[in-house]
């Protein structure tokens, strides 16, 4: 069982509040990520759920049981950290040994584990190196190592794929993603890249200056965003955001369209007219910067080729269905 | 990058540097190397004369040798010993956040600032004289005979004195390596439930092996020539308790006047120093490869 709940935890360090009071409810089993643009406070709040910080203020429920005042180790979770944080004198049996030695298990069972943890990760032939000797993907895999061993109520992930090369990254996002689901374990992962986010995530949680700004699944949050701060950091490109006149006749402050749902013509007259300032063609998609005169920088894409070249003419035309209309104060409007 | 030219240029200017080091070298080992084939003692003037291996002989089966080489092993072996121990402890203290660190830390380095002369006469005056001294007070304020230090534990004294003196350099060393521990494996040694006491035993102190080595390295070599304390506390005394391999020598060419059998010594001390150098240099060398 992992379900963990917070009630209004808050976190300031001096007069500085670095979360704001946050309410959350993390089933059991889900793969839960936290997202949101630098200094916005996830990786504090995942610290307050592991234990390395205390909070200010609220209540931190794991299974029910208000942890606040349980020191990390008894808070029955594991955690795998941004430099992964292996001890660089220990062989990679020792590193994911340590926390079963600590609790006092005895040998053979910590063998017994250890070399089922490492089955797992594929790590057995490693099993007596020492960290320096591995890749970065291996250092990442025994760091996961160290964290399923415990057989945790829930995995805390700190950034954990920040330090590898794209490629790695990828597939180490699959195999964390694959792993998770096998072992049925709660998982909540921090993360400032939101293709990460949406690839991984059952659920994200969108941060924002110490706020939660919206909790849902990935497509909700696509398609639904609860305000502007969510629309704009959900999806990529980011969307496009119209004020003004054209907002207005839809009764709204501003109306945001994403980038996917702009068609676009030639040399159409309807829709919003302007000049291509940069053409990104990638064979797959093709993106366009429109410079569109006063309504600003419109960026529109296209799946496939589409041969036009900056300086070309073109008009741009929303989906009437996949405009959102905000407020003035930048939440989502309904209908 | 280096063209011919600038090799040229970079040899011609270091010629200077590397011929006065050289001669700077070479004069006195030859002159060493010279004077201990040589019967030569400043109590008889004139009558130098080559005798062979003969100052070897007499210096390495004098007993006040073998006394002096166990003097200077013990001083060694201690002086590291205190200093690890107590600079551990004490350099984690001052990596622990409190108010007035930058002070306490400065405080706590100065004694390496003071001269070996002046500590040592500090310490034989006014802490460990027998009647004036602050300890002798100490021990007299709870009602205790006071120790005559230098005549009851006399190399003891010489050795708590020079561990003073090289306590604060393995502080600062174990210090500086201290700080640099990440702290992320310190949360996730707590992660993993590891006490504070497990924590030191298998994260902290592994950390700190390698400064440990850079220590122990740096300080015997410091260590094997300790004289100005031995000098200004006890002269070597009494009889030859705090005698160690430097001393002896000193007192070979200054105080029984026996140039030739105090060249002979330094040479031995030269051997000795280099079979310790040859560890050190290994051992520093394949630590910092690492």
């Amino acid at each position: 069982m992992g379900q963990i709940t917070l009630q209004g935890v808050q976190k300031s360090f001096g007069p500085v509040h670095i979360i704001k009071g946050a309410d959350l409810d993390i089933a059991d089993g889900s793969f839960v990520v936290f997202v949101g643009p630098s200094g916005c406070g996830k990786t504090t709040l995942l610290r307050l759920i592991a234990g390395l910080e205390d909070v200010s203020g609220g209540k931190i429920l794991i299974d029910g049981k208000n942890v606040v005042d349980t020191p990390p180790a008894k808070r029955g979770l594991s955690m795998v950290f941004q430099s992964y944080a292996l001890y660089p004198h220990m062989s990679v049996r020792g590193n994911i040994g340590f926390g079963l030695k600590m609790a006092g298990l005895a040998k053979d069972e910590i063998n017994r584990k250890v070399e089922a943890a490492a089955a797992t990760l594929n790590l057995t032939p490693y099993l007596d190196r020492k960290p320096r000797e591995l890749s970065g993907g291996q250092r990442q895999r025994v760091a996961i190592g160290r964290a399923i061993v415990r057989e945790p109520k829930a995995f805390l992930f700190d950034e954990p794929l920040s330090n590898l090369d794209a490629a790695l990254r990828v597939q180490m996002r699959i195999e964390v993603t694959r792993l998770q689901k096998q072992l049925g374990t709660t998982a909540i992962y921090v993360t400032h890249d939101q293709v990460e986010a949406m690839t991984m995530a059952d659920k994200i949680v969108v941060l924002n200056g110490g706020k939660i700004e919206q909790y849902g699944s990935p497509l909700e949050l696509y398609e639904r965003p609860a305000n502007l701060f969510v629309a704009g950091f959900i999806g990529s490109p980011k969307m496009n955001f119209v004020t003004g006149e054209h907002a207005l006749q839809r009764g709204a402050a501003t109306i945001g369209v994403r980038p996917e749902h702009l068609k676009i013509e030639r040399d159409g007259a309807g829709g919003w007219q302007g000049t291509i300032s940069v053409a990104e063609h990638l064979g797959s998609d093709t993106f366009l910067y429109v410079d569109a005169g006063p309504l600003g920088m419109l960026t529109a894409r296209y799946i496939g080729e589409l041969s036009l070249h900056a300086g070309d003419r073109v008009s741009l035309v929303p989906d009437p269905a996949r405009i959102h209309r905000f407020d003035e104060r930048g939440n989502a409007l309904q209908g | 990058m280096a063209t011919r030219q600038t090799q040229f240029l970079a040899r011609s200017l270091l010629t200077p540097a590397v011929g006065l080091l050289f001669i700077w070298m070479i004069v006195p080992l030859a002159l060493t190397l010279y004077f201990s084939t040589l019967h030569y003692s400043l109590l008889d003037p004139g009558s130098e004369a080559f005798i062979g291996l003969e100052n070897f002989r007499y210096f390495l089966t004098d007993p006040a040798f073998l006394a002096s080489l166990q003097n200077t092993l013990v001083l060694v072996g201690s002086v590291l010993a205190l200093t690890i121990l107590l600079g551990i402890p004490l350099a984690l203290l001052l990596d622990q956040p409190v108010v007035g660190r930058n002070f306490v830390r400065l405080m706590v380095i100065a004694p390496f600032f003071v001269m070996p002369t002046v500590s040592a006469l500090v310490w034989k005056n006014l802490l460990m004289h027998p009647v004036s001294g602050l300890f002798a007070w100490l021990a007299k304020l709870v009602g205790l005979t006071p120790v005559d230090w230098f005549n009851d534990v006399p190399l003891f004294s010489v050795i708590l004195i020079v561990a003073w003196q090289w306590l604060p350099f393995a502080t600062l060393i174990l210090l500086t390596a201290l700080q640099s521990l990440d702290e992320e494996q310190k949360e996730a040694a707590e992660m993993d439930g590891a006490s504070a006491v497990s924590t030191f035993i298998y994260i902290t102190l592994p950390h700190l092996a390698r400064p440990i080595t850079v220590v122990i390295l740096i300080e015997t070599i410091f260590l094997l020539t300790v004289f100005a304390e031995i000098y200004v506390t006890t002269g070597g005394g009494p009889g030859l308790s705090t005698t160690n391999i430097a001393f002896l020598i000193y007192s070979q060419a200054l105080i029984q006047f026996d140039v030739g059998s105090a060249s002979a010594g330094g040479l031995v001390a030269v051997v000795l120093a280099n079979i310790v150098a040859f560890f050190l240099v290994r051992i520093v060398g394949r630590n910092l490869e690492a």
